[in-house]
């Protein structure tokens, strides 16, 4: 039964779990991944996932484009064009928020020579940019050594 | 005509936002003129605006392009967006003549200083909820590029790493109206008010958006377990910038956040789902404990004020899930007030970096002996944001806590009491670090020569400053610091020793007036807000 069930969602509802499972792996790259670029890969997933989920509840079955020449029959069905708008400002906002980011990393490339995370603190920690940088090397004196 | 004023407040910044670049291309140094004209402008608008709205009896609203409002998108102004508007259209204002002396100065920062004034009006006066998305994105790009103005890599790391949570929690909020809009098919704020109750408060549709929508704006406003971009992103912003975003960005946001809870779902919802009011009030009442205590162990002052605005907008977070008429009023007196404090607390930091050339508590030994005025603004506007009465500060807090009280008292469990005893808790984790800022100032430090310092300006600095360095490092201040000095050239006020530029000097000091002076005026905020809260619980 369940898995009949499950069958129903997965061939009627498809775009729903695609929408879900894009979602989670576009936040999960953004969490896990060390590479700054990446991580805004995994970030442009995650949104295109939002305009899945609105492109999809736009879909009527048997629909055409909402054109309506004057003189048609009305009350035939049409697929609403509002979520489709609201889908190109949210593409303009995504593209906008991409270049920013690239930007971003460009100038942290031209700075200090790598965009991965693990590193950049590292470097940020030494240059005292970053506010643990004393406490982290008072433990390195107590241990005697450095840890890396 | 006066529905006219609501466009023209999004628009002309956003329009004269192009002007500094195109004007650049032939003069040099536009963008401040441009930049001040532009919000003088504002300043007047929303002064129009303020007394049609607290004066000329209540709100009023624009639909833009002539489309009646459910398809239409409209522009609405009532008691509580004019009183943010207000705010907004200050602040802006009064940044300006800090960043007039402190920079940047480029013409492209002066675009994006405009652009994110608008896109701020523009989150305070939409009645879409769509819009508001839009809004919401122009207000964070602008964010993003105006801390990594600072040519530092370390700004720009803390503004990569604002992008990618900004943009999860707009993208939250996006996901949270989506839902909402699958349920109802509608997107006017006024018009989902029915659409949600014609819909039902426990549809899990309207539930998930709602939580989506709560995430999305819990990231925007910095609550506790998902804070760790503010503290960054305030350090290493330039001074004028951390000023101006410290003061309004997350301050639009926890607007969102009351205007979407109560105008779109209201009251009801939050009654009829007890257990989206609890996660809130846990994670905000977390928030208030976790910001107090992280802020109490920074040393760097612009760290420590920004780890406080996660505890200060955890009791407006607390407040909103309380649903509690007299903490809805704390809430938004602590959200203006909240906004005049660290504009003021962030100037002050920042005028200090000018002139001295530091930001770290534990390098500012006895600075009361050095600048008198810039420390007692300070300590006023610090014990302000304790909560001493007579202050802003004191008003939003209690009557938060009141609020909080009065819903243990009818009936509402451990939760009121709860809210009530983790702000007075937090209370005294911030008289912990306030306490610390004023014992450094006025009391650390008492060995250390100097003190004639504010008579030696007129002449002769050079020499001086010399002997005195080397009278400072002889004697060995108690951290091996010794007196903070002021910068080759720290610019001078007239009648004061403090090294602070004249303008930004009698702001600081306006704000810090300000800050005591409303503390007197309760009552005036409640008949402000009244017709706002009175409509909400009706």
């Amino acid at each position: 039964m369940t898995t009949l069930a499950l069958l129903d969602v997965l061939s009627t509802r498809h775009a729903y779990v695609v929408f879900s499972l894009v979602l989670c792996i576009g936040l999960y790259m953004m969490i896990a991944n060390p590479h700054l670029v990446k991580k805004i890969i995994g970030l442009n997933l995650f949104q295109t996932a939002i305009f899945l989920l609105f492109v999809v509840s736009a879909y009527v079955e048997g629909g055409s484009i909402p054109i309506i020449p004057p003189g048609t029959e009305v009350g035939a069905a049409y697929a609403s064009p509002l979520p489709h708008v609201i889908v190109l400002t949210a593409i303009v906002v995504g593209v906008s928020l991409t270049a920013v980011g690239l930007a971003l990393c460009i100038r942290i490339h031209d700075e200090y020579g790598t965009l991965r995370v693990d590193t950049l603190r590292d470097l940020m920690r030494d240059e005292g940019a970053l506010p643990n940088g004393p406490a982290r090397d008072r433990s390195v004196d107590r241990d005697g050594g450095d840890r890396r | 005509m006066t529905g006219l004023l609501l466009p023209l407040l999004v628009v002309v910044p956003i329009v004269a936002a192009t002007l500094p670049i195109a004007l650049g291309l032939k003069y040099e140094n536009v963008g401040w003129p441009v930049a001040a004209v532009t919000t003088l402008g504002l300043t007047g608008l929303v002064a129009a605006v303020a007394t049609q709205v607290y004066a000329g009896g209540g709100g009023f609203n624009h639909e833009l392009g002539g489309f009646a409002p459910p398809v239409g998108i409209e522009l609405v102004a009532d008691e509580l967006s004019a009183a943010v508007l207000v705010l907004v259209a200050l602040v802006s204002l009064l940044t300006l003549v800090f960043s007039r002396v402190a920079g940047p100065r480029g013409n492209a920062f002066h675009s994006g200083y405009l652009l994110l004034t608008g896109g701020l009006m523009g989150v305070v006066l939409t009645g879409d909820l769509f819009n508001m998305f839009v809004f919401l994105e122009i207000v964070g790009l602008t964010t993003y590029a105006l801390i990594a103005a600072d040519r530092s890599g370390a700004s720009a790391y803390a503004s990569l790493k604002y992008l990618v949570l900004g943009t999860v929690g707009a993208s939250l909020y996006l996901v949270g109206v989506g839902y909402v809009f699958l349920a109802t098919g509608t997107l006017n704020m006024l018009d989902l008010q029915s659409s949600i109750a014609a819909v039902g408060y426990t549809d899990p549709l309207v539930q998930a958006g709602y939580a989506f929508i709560v995430a999305g704006f819990a990231l925007k406003i910095a609550l506790f377990p998902v804070h760790t971009w503010q503290p960054d992103a305030y350090q290493h912003a330039p001074d004028a910038v951390s000023t101006f975003v410290a003061a309004l960005v997350s301050t639009a946001g926890a607007y969102a956040l009351i205007r979407v809870t109560y105008t779109v779902f209201t009251v009801d919802f939050l009654a009829a789902n007890e257990a989206i009011t609890t996660g809130v009030l846990v994670v905000s009442g977390v928030s208030i404990l976790a910001g107090s205590a992280l802020a109490a162990m920074q040393s760097d002052l612009k760290r420590m004020f920004a780890y406080s605005s996660v505890a200060q907008f955890g009791m407006i977070a607390a407040a909103v899930a309380l649903a509690n008429e007299t903490a809805l009023l704390g809430a938004l007196i602590h959200l203006v007030g909240h906004g005049l404090l660290k504009f003021g607390l962030f100037l002050a930091v920042g005028l200090i970096a000018l002139g001295y050339g530091v930001q770290r508590l534990d390098q500012l030994p006895s600075f009361a002996r050095e600048a008198p005025y810039t420390a007692g603004a300070i300590a006023v506007l610090g014990l302000a944001l304790v909560g001493i009465p007579p202050s802003i500060g004191f008003l939003g807090k209690w009557y938060i806590a009141v609020g909080a009280v009065e819903v243990s008292a009818a009936g509402g469990g451990f939760a009121g009491i709860g809210i009530a005893m983790v702000i007075f808790i937090s209370t005294l984790f911030t008289l912990a670090y306030v306490a610390r800022i004023i014992e450094r100032f006025y009391f650390a430090g008492v060995g250390l020569p100097g003190g004639g310092h504010g008579d030696d300006h007129a002449e002769g600095h050079g020499s001086d400053h010399d002997a005195h360095d080397d009278a400072a490092v002889a004697d060995g201040g108690r951290d091996g610091v010794g007196l903070p000095e002021p910068l080759p050239g720290a610019p001078t006020a007239w009648g004061v020793p403090d090294r602070v530029p004249t303008a930004a000097f009698v702001v600081l000091l306006g704000t810090t007036l300000a800050a005591v002076a409303l503390g007197f005026a309760g009552f005036g905020f409640y008949d402000a807000f009244d017709p706002f809260i009175s409509e909400v619980f009706a």
